[in-house]
C-alpha cells in the first residue's frame, strides 16, 4: 500500500484505487460524476480540464522520474486556471523536492513502500519544517 | 557591487546545511548515486576523469578583491593551488574531495558566494557583458538585471528539473561581449522608439553539438515585464522540451520543432496569465539591487603618465594597444589581463596570480574585478596615470601578456585532460598554436581563435574566426577546422574548412591561415573576419589543403557528413 506524505507526516491512502484514468475514461470531463478522482500524465496542458473543475475533487499527477519536471509546470498551470481541489504527486519524488512540490501547488506526495523505507518520514518533516522562505515569494509579492 | 541582503545570506547557509545534509544521505547510503546526482550537480559538483570537480559561480562575472582572496585561499587549502576561468563566467577546482565539498561551500558562504546551479538541468549561473558598468559604449549596466534573474531562477520550485540546462546571458551594450545569440536566451537591454528601457528577447540559441543562432522572440519587451516573460518561455519549455533524446532537449530543438512563430504564441498566451501574479515587489527589488551597483568615486588627476608611459616603453604600448579598452570616463580605461600566457593553460590561474590581481584591484582598481566568457580577468576602472604601474606588477608576477583579443587569446575547453566527454585534447592544442603564432600575431590582429575538444563545443570553436574541434577517429585525435564564425552582435558560425587534421599537423595548418590572410588582405585595417567574408573560404582551402584539387572558386563547400550534425 502506497504512503501519502503531508505537512504533518505519512498517512494512509484514503483514495487508493479510486483513481480514473484520464487517458482511457473521461477525456470528456463534463461526463465525470462530481466529487470525482482522476489519474493524469504530465503530457496534458491542463487546459483541457478546465470544464470539469467542478466535478473533478481529487487529480493525481504522475512523476515518471524525479527527474522529469513537467509535473511542476503542469501543477503550477492548474492552479493559476483556477482547479482549487486536491492535488497529488505520484511517483519517484524524493523528499528534498517535497517543498518544491508543495510551492508548485501539491498538496501531497504519494511514494511506494520501498522509498518510504529509505526515506523515512522524519526525513521529510525535516525538508519541510527546515524551508527557508523563496525568493519567488519575495519577488511576486505585492510592492 | 551587490550587496546581500540579510535574506540571501541566510539562503545561501541553509543551502550549505542541506548539502551537507545530502552528502551524509549519500555516505549512509539512504540516497542512492542517481537519486544524489541532481542534487550535487545543482551544486555545482561534477564527477570528472580523475576526481569531482567543484563549480563555483561568479555571478555576471564581478569579483572584489575579499572574493578573489578566499577563492585563493579555497584552492590553497582543498585543492591544488590553482583555479580554472571558464567560459561561464565560473571558476572550476579541479580536485576537491566529496567530503570537503560542504567546507568549501560554507567558506564561499562566508564571503556571499555559493555554487548554486552552475551545473544540473536547471537555469545555470547568469552571465552577462564582462565589461558591464564600464564600457564606453554601454547604453545600460546589465548586472542590476543579471542578479535579479539570478534571485529569481535560484531554486524555482517549477524549474529546477528542466529537459536540459538552461543559460541566459545580458547585454547593455550594442556590441555583444556576451554571446547573446548563442544561448538558451540572450537578452539585449534596448530602448524602444518612444525611449521606453526594454529588453530584445532572444531565444534559442546555442552550440553544442547542433549549433544554432537564437531568434528573436520579441523585439521590445518593457522591462517590468522580465520576470513573468522568462517564466512563460520556461514554463512552455519545460511543458513540451523534449525528454525522450538528451540531444534534442535543449530549447533550441523546442523552437526548431515547434515553429518560431507557434512558439511565440505559446509563450505569449501563458505570459498574459503569469504577468497578473507579479505584482510588483520585483520592481521594488530591482531598485535595490541598482542602487548597489553604484558607480565607482572616479578620481580626478592627470593622465599625463599614461601617455610617457606610451611614448617611452614599446612593452607598455603593445599592452595598452590590446589589453585596455575604452572606458565611459575618459580619463579611466578598462584593463584585462590574459591568462592566455604563452605555452601556459588558459583561464588557469595560480592562488598567488589571483592574489596579485586583489591587491591590484584594491590598489588601484576601486576593488573591482571581472571574469570574461573569454578566461581572462579585467580589472575594468583603473585610472590612466595607474596603468602603467598596473602593468609593470602584471608582468612581474607572469601575468602582463599583451596578447587579449590576438591569436594566442584562445579560449579552450579543458578537454581530455580533465573532461570525462572529450575526445581529444583543448589544452596542448591551445599552447602549441599560442607558441606558433607568437611572432606574427600583432602583425595579424584581431582573431578569435577557439578550441573545443568535442562536440558538446564548450570551447565555443562554431564562432570562432578559426574553430577547431578535436574528435577521435579510430582511437586517433583528429581537429577539425571552421573558419568565419563571430560570436558578436552579427553572430554567425563557422564554414567548415574540409576534412580534419591529425594533431602533428594542425598547427602548421593553423599557422598558414594566419599566413595567407597576411597575404589576402585588403590592407591592414581588414580583420581575419572581414577578410573571410569578403574572399569566402577558397584561399582559405587552398592553405589548408595545398595538394588537394580545387573544387572551384569563391564557394562554400557543402558541410561533410561525418561528425558535427
Amino acid at each position: 500500500m502506497a504512503t501519502i506524505v503531508t505537512d504533518d507526516g505519512f498517512i494512509a491512502d484514503d483514495r487508493a484505487n479510486e483513481f480514473l484514468d484520464w487517458t482511457e475514461a473521461a477525456q470528456d470531463p463534463a461526463d465525470l460524476p462530481y466529487g470525482a478522482a482522476v489519474e493524469i500524465p504530465n503530457s496534458l496542458s491542463g487546459e483541457e480540464l478546465v470544464p470539469g473543475f467542478d466535478r473533478i475533487a481529487h487529480l493525481r499527477i504522475c512523476f515518471p522520474s524525479h527527474v522529469d519536471g513537467r509535473g511542476f509546470t503542469l501543477a503550477r498551470h492548474l492552479r493559476r486556471l483556477g482547479y482549487a481541489g486536491r492535488l497529488r504527486a505520484s511517483g519517484h519524488l524524493l523528499a528534498d523536492q517535497y517543498v518544491m512540490a508543495r510551492r508548485c501547488g501539491f498538496d501531497e506526495v504519494e511514494i511506494d513502500d520501498e522509498l518510504a523505507r529509505r526515506q523515512p518520514e522524519s526525513v521529510w518533516q525535516q525538508s519541510w519544517q527546515q524551508q527557508t522562505a523563496s525568493y519567488q515569494f519575495l519577488l511576486q509579492r505585492e510592492a | 557591487m551587490y550587496l546581500y541582503s540579510e535574506f540571501d545570506r541566510t539562503y545561501v547557509r541553509n543551502r550549505v546545511r542541506m548539502f551537507r545534509d545530502q552528502v551524509d544521505r549519500r555516505i549512509d547510503g539512504s540516497l542512492s548515486e542517481e537519486e544524489f546526482k541532481p542534487f550535487r550537480l545543482m551544486n555545482g559538483l561534477y564527477l570528472q576523469l580523475h576526481a569531482y570537480m567543484l563549480r563555483v559561480a561568479i555571478p555576471y562575472g564581478t569579483l572584489d578583491s575579499r572574493r578573489l582572496r578566499q577563492l585563493a585561499f579555497i584552492a590553497d587549502r582543498w585543492d591544488r593551488g590553482y583555479g580554472h576561468f571558464t567560459t561561464r563566467q565560473n571558476i572550476q577546482f579541479n580536485w576537491p574531495r566529496l567530503k570537503d565539498v560542504p567546507d568549501i561551500l560554507d567558506a564561499l558562504a562566508d564571503v556571499d558566494m555559493h555554487a548554486i546551479q552552475t551545473s544540473g538541468n536547471c537555469i545555470r549561473n547568469v552571465t552577462a557583458d564582462h565589461f558591464a558598468g564600464a564600457a564606453a559604449d554601454e547604453l545600460s549596466d546589465p548586472r542590476p538585471v543579471a542578479e535579479l534573474i539570478r534571485q529569481w531562477s535560484t531554486d524555482h520550485p517549477e524549474f529546477t528539473f528542466l529537459p536540459r540546462k538552461f543559460k541566459i546571458a545580458v547585454t547593455g551594450s550594442p556590441n555583444d561581449r556576451a554571446v547573446t545569440r548563442a544561448h538558451d536566451i540572450g537578452l539585449r537591454m534596448v530602448h524602444s522608439k518612444e525611449g521606453q528601457n526594454g529588453f530584445e528577447v532572444i531565444v534559442g540559441g546555442g552550440l553544442g553539438r547542433t549549433p544554432v543562432i537564437g531568434k528573436v522572440i520579441r523585439e521590445h519587451l518593457p522591462e517590468a515585464d522580465l520576470l513573468p516573460y522568462l517564466e512563460a518561455i520556461l514554463h512552455v519549455y519545460n511543458a513540451i522540451g523534449r525528454r525522450d533524446n538528451k540531444y534534442k532537449a535543449r530549447i533550441k530543438i523546442t523552437v526548431r520543432e515547434t515553429g518560431i512563430d507557434a512558439f511565440r504564441s505559446r509563450v505569449e498566451e501563458r505570459f498574459r496569465i503569469i504577468r497578473k501574479e507579479f505584482l510588483g515587489a520585483d520592481q521594488q527589488v530591482i531598485r535595490r539591487i541598482r542602487d548597489t551597483f553604484a558607480e565607482p568615486d572616479y578620481v580626478q588627476a592627470p593622465t599625463a603618465a599614461f601617455d610617457d608611459a606610451l611614448r617611452r616603453d614599446p612593452a607598455f604600448r603593445d599592452f595598452a594597444n590590446g589589453n585596455v579598452h575604452r572606458h565611459k570616463n575618459p580619463d579611466y580605461g578598462i584593463v584585462s589581463v590574459s591568462l592566455k600566457a604563452h605555452g601556459r593553460t588558459p583561464g588557469d590561474a595560480s592562488s598567488k596570480q589571483m592574489r596579485i590581481l586583489a591587491d591590484l584591484a584594491e590598489a588601484y582598481g576601486h576593488d573591482e574585478l571581472r571574469i570574461s566568457h573569454e578566461q581572462n580577468v579585467i580589472l575594468p576602472h583603473v585610472h590612466r596615470k595607474d596603468i602603467p604601474a598596473v602593468f609593470a606588477e602584471l608582468s612581474r608576477g607572469g601575468l602582463g601578456t599583451p596578447n587579449v583579443g590576438l591569436a594566442s587569446d584562445i579560449i579552450a575547453c579543458p578537454g581530455m585532460d580533465y573532461c570525462a566527454l572529450a575526445t581529444a585534447r583543448s589544452i596542448p592544442v591551445a599552447r602549441d598554436i599560442a607558441v606558433r603564432l607568437r611572432e606574427i600575431e600583432r602583425d595579424v590582429g584581431s582573431l578569435k581563435i577557439k578550441i573545443s575538444g568535442c562536440i558538446n563545443a564548450c570551447g565555443h570553436h562554431h564562432v570562432g574566426h578559426i574553430g577547431i574541434l578535436g574528435l577521435d577517429r579510430a582511437g586517433v585525435e583528429n581537429y577539425q577546422i571552421t573558419l568565419g564564425g563571430d560570436a558578436t552582435e552579427t553572430a554567425a558560425l563557422g564554414d567548415r574548412a574540409g576534412p580534419g587534421f591529425p594533431a602533428d599537423e594542425l598547427v602548421p595548418a593553423i599557422e598558414r591561415l594566419a599566413l595567407t590572410y597576411l597575404d589576402i588582405r585588403e590592407d591592414q585595417d581588414e580583420s581575419f573576419l572581414e577578410t573571410y567574408r569578403r574572399t569566402g573560404l577558397a584561399p582559405f582551402q587552398a592553405a589548408l589543403y595545398p595538394d588537394a584539387v580545387p573544387k572551384g572558386r569563391g564557394g562554400h563547400p557543402e558541410r561533410s557528413n561525418d561528425a558535427v550534425s
